[in-house]
């Protein structure tokens, strides 16, 4: 049985890493886990954090946020960088972030329980020679360490909207689907648009990060979108929420819908477009959207479904974001027909 | 240098050094122990499913290039998706040289098994099924290739799809063969793709038996190069019960074989019976579109010698009282609608009877349809084989 052969080596392997972590003070992470050719079993291998349980970051990792996030079940997110020193990241207009080899984005999933958070997973993107490679970690009972779970998981929680769902933890397949481009993992969040101008000057100014991109376009903070027309708003919301797979050469590329925020030719981001492959997702609909007509928009009928086979996103959510769907309710209705 | 051509070796040859089998049973941990050995698989390995249900309440994946899906048996390896809480499909397949077989998947809430950009793929007495039955809620697709080069798909069965049983979308060198359709939407459905064998399949009781057609503003365009030979096109019966937007919704019941919009296509040597709109419907595109690169013809189609009988005799198309009566209780076998070359769109061998719809415009309706009997050449030249079907390896990965 050679998986279990694997599996002992990258336990041993882990096992030297924590020997090696133990001698470098607490939240120093540890580059060799980030690069070594190995799926690490716990998260605390990799020295991210300070205080894991409080989720402080360590040394050289930078919390962020997103302008326009991707809504998750309405998990709260807490999400962090970390770039090795000595490297900078290169921004690239309004797009991704280029991180160097060695970078890692580590996201943690969590939510309100008897008004304590609860840790529920951290996913970590792992920027190494080979390629991104993402892996999925499970949070314990107590809090102390969250292990990984290659074939996900799930997890009974309470939404902020009061929602009982049956919480999905993605396999490390699943962390592909969304995070798949051309065949090969990569980051979806960090893109110039979305982040806050005045952390990238930070980022800039720890030298982390080469320059703030002039004259690129940036999203809507969400909280505020009803101080910025429907149209940014919910184009930034289709960018963070769907783009991931309906764009070229990504999950959902067959369906020729493209939801990027770059795209503006309405056809293809769904404007009086036919379904291709909806199945019993079209709802008995013609068109992805009706301009002006959000009830017979094919868009909003998914979005505000949890049905497996019709809900969209097909990942990561297992009740309705109501504030998205309203958003582009209010889009679509503003469309002239 | 020399290790590179090692590699290279190991790599050409069919059973690596180093495979493993990764046996996995029915049980309560299912999901996650199959879901497991399907991600920690080596190219090369088999993951084989003992004999059992499988009661599965998520997706399953796989993302490892050469790796074989194996059961026991379509009937006794069950991969049961009636509980399933998330994922658009019961099986996703995103990698290369896979082979599926000897398996079942039931009640997927999506689609049955898709494989995207999986080029070389194998599925094999694979077994899809909707229990319950034709129903709108049923998943889409049962068999569900796209976006692919080599597919074979052989002596599997698929029922109760909402959309397409077997559907092969924007996909090249395909073989779909010795399979049974019944009781889909479409049985077998070749969808914006090029140089495919439809062969010796089994398509009845659909709403249409097999259809052939392109669509515009797809990533893929240019459907062409299809062969449908020795299939029983038989009595497809069954009302359309898809989700109005699809483009399946608007087949009709009683649809034999459909080609829409398509390049050089055969059809040939087929036994088709007991379709009541029309054996053969060779057709344009019936919406209006904005696609500059899409030609919404049929284009050099070939209705070659099939076995005709009892087709056209309930058409459901406007005004059929009257068609029948014009032509003496039943339709020919081949309809056209007229639209297209009229020297090049259709092609009939000597002896087989038709009618043309003699529409006057593309994606206008049936408003100002002009029936007569059809007059079209017989096909020219023989038909050009070369390239068409699976790439001739896959062959080597059945038995």
């Amino acid at each position: 049985m050679r998986w279990h052969a694997a599996l002992l080596m990258v336990a041993g392997a882990s096992a030297a890493g924590t020997m090696v972590a133990s001698a470098t003070p607490p939240g120093s992470v540890d580059q060799a886990v980030i690069l070594a050719d190995a799926m690490p079993p716990t998260l605390s291998a990799f020295g991210f954090f300070a205080n894991a349980p409080e989720q402080v970051p360590g040394k050289g990792v930078t919390a962020y946020r997103l302008n326009s996030p991707l809504w998750s079940d309405g998990a709260e997110k807490l999400r962090f960088v970390y770039i090795p020193p000595g490297k900078q990241a290169h921004a690239d207009g309004g797009g991704l972030l280029d991180l160097p080899v060695g970078s890692a984005l580590i996201k943690t999933f969590a939510f309100r329980k008897d008004g304590k958070r609860k840790l529920i997973e951290t996913r970590v993107l792992l920027h190494r020679a080979s390629g991104w490679a993402a892996f999925p970690y499970i949070w314990n009972a107590g809090q102390t360490e969250a292990k990984l779970a290659i074939a996900g998981g799930h997890a009974d929680v309470t939404t902020p909207a009061g929602v009982d769902i049956d919480y999905r933890i993605p396999n490390k397949n699943q962390c592909k689907e969304c995070h798949g481009l051309s065949g090969k993992v990569t980051p979806i969040g960090p893109k110039a648009r979305n982040l806050p101008r005045g952390w990238l000057e930070q980022m800039v100014a720890a030298g982390h990060l080469d320059r703030v991109p002039q004259g690129a376009d940036i999203l809507p903070m969400w909280e505020n979108r009803a101080e910025v027309p429907a149209r940014l708003a919910a184009r930034a919301y289709l960018d963070a929420n769907c783009a991931h797979c309906h764009q070229p050469n990504a999950t959902a590329s067959n369906s020729g819908l493209d939801l990027r925020w770059e795209q503006d030719d309405p056809e293809k981001y769904g404007v009086m477009k036919h379904p291709v492959a909806a199945g019993r997702g079209s709802g008995d609909l013609l068109y992805d959207i009706v301009p002006g007509d959000p009830d017979h928009s094919i868009i909003v009928h998914r979005m505000a479904s949890s049905e497996p086979g019709v809900a969209m996103p097909e990942l990561g959510k297992a009740s309705v974001d109501g504030d998205g769907v309203a958003e582009v309710r209010k889009w679509i209705a503003e469309m002239p027909k | 240098m020399i290790r590179t051509l090692l590699f290279a070796g190991l790599l050409a040859s069919a059973a690596p050094v180093f495979a493993e089998t990764h046996r996995v049973g029915p049980g309560p941990d299912a999901q996650q122990k199959l879901q497991e050995a399907l991600i920690l698989a080596k190219s090369g390995d088999v993951v084989e499913l003992a004999a059992g249900r499988y009661v599965l309440d998520d997706g399953l994946s796989l993302d490892v290039d050469g790796v074989v899906l194996r059961g026991a048996g379509a009937d006794k390896s069950v991969l049961d998706f009636t509980h399933q809480k998330s994922a658009g499909e019961g099986l996703l397949v995103t990698s290369d040289n896979v082979t599926l077989r000897d398996f079942a998947v039931e009640n997927p809430k999506g689609d049955g098994i898709k494989s995207k950009d999986a080029d070389n793929i194998v599925y094999h007495a694979i077994r899809v099924e909707w229990t319950g039955g034709p129903k709108e809620t049923n998943g889409a697709y049962g068999i569900y290739p796209v976006e692919s080069d080599g597919v074979l798909i052989d002596g599997c069965i698929v029922s109760g799809a909402s959309d397409a049983g077997i559907y092969v979308g924007q996909s090249n060198h395909i073989t779909v063969r010795r399979s049974i359709a019944k009781t889909n939407v479409a049985g077998i459905e070749i969808e914006n793709s090029r140089n495919a064998l439809v062969s010796e399949n089994i398509a009845t009781h659909n709403t249409g038996g097999i259809l052939v057609f392109d669509l515009p503003s797809l990533p893929v365009m240019g459907g062409g190069n299809v062969i449908v030979e020795k299939n029983v096109v038989k009595d497809n019966d069954t009302a359309n019960f898809a989700p109005k937007g699809n483009i399946v919704a608007s087949v009709r019941r009683g649809t034999g074989i459909l080609i829409m919009a398509n390049d050089q296509v055969l059809i040939e040597n087929n036994a088709i019976t007991g379709n009541a709109t029309a054996g053969v419907m060779v057709v344009s595109y019936v919406n209006s579109f904005d696609d500059k690169r899409y030609n919404p013809y049929p284009r050099h189609v070939t209705v070659g010698g099939n076995a005709f009988e009892d087709n056209g005799t309930d058409p459901q198309i406007d005004g059929a009282p009257m068609l029948l009566k014009a032509f003496g209780g039943k339709l020919p076998p081949v309809l056209w609608d007229g639209l297209g070359d009229k020297a090049s769109a259709l092609y009939v061998a000597a002896g087989i009877q038709g009618w043309s719809l003699n529409l006057p415009a593309q994606g206008k309706g049936l408003a100002d349809a002009k029936p007569a009997p059809l007059d079209v050449a017989t096909p020219p030249a023989p038909f050009d084989r070369d390239g068409i079907g699976a790439p001739a390896a896959l062959e080597q990965r059945i038995g």
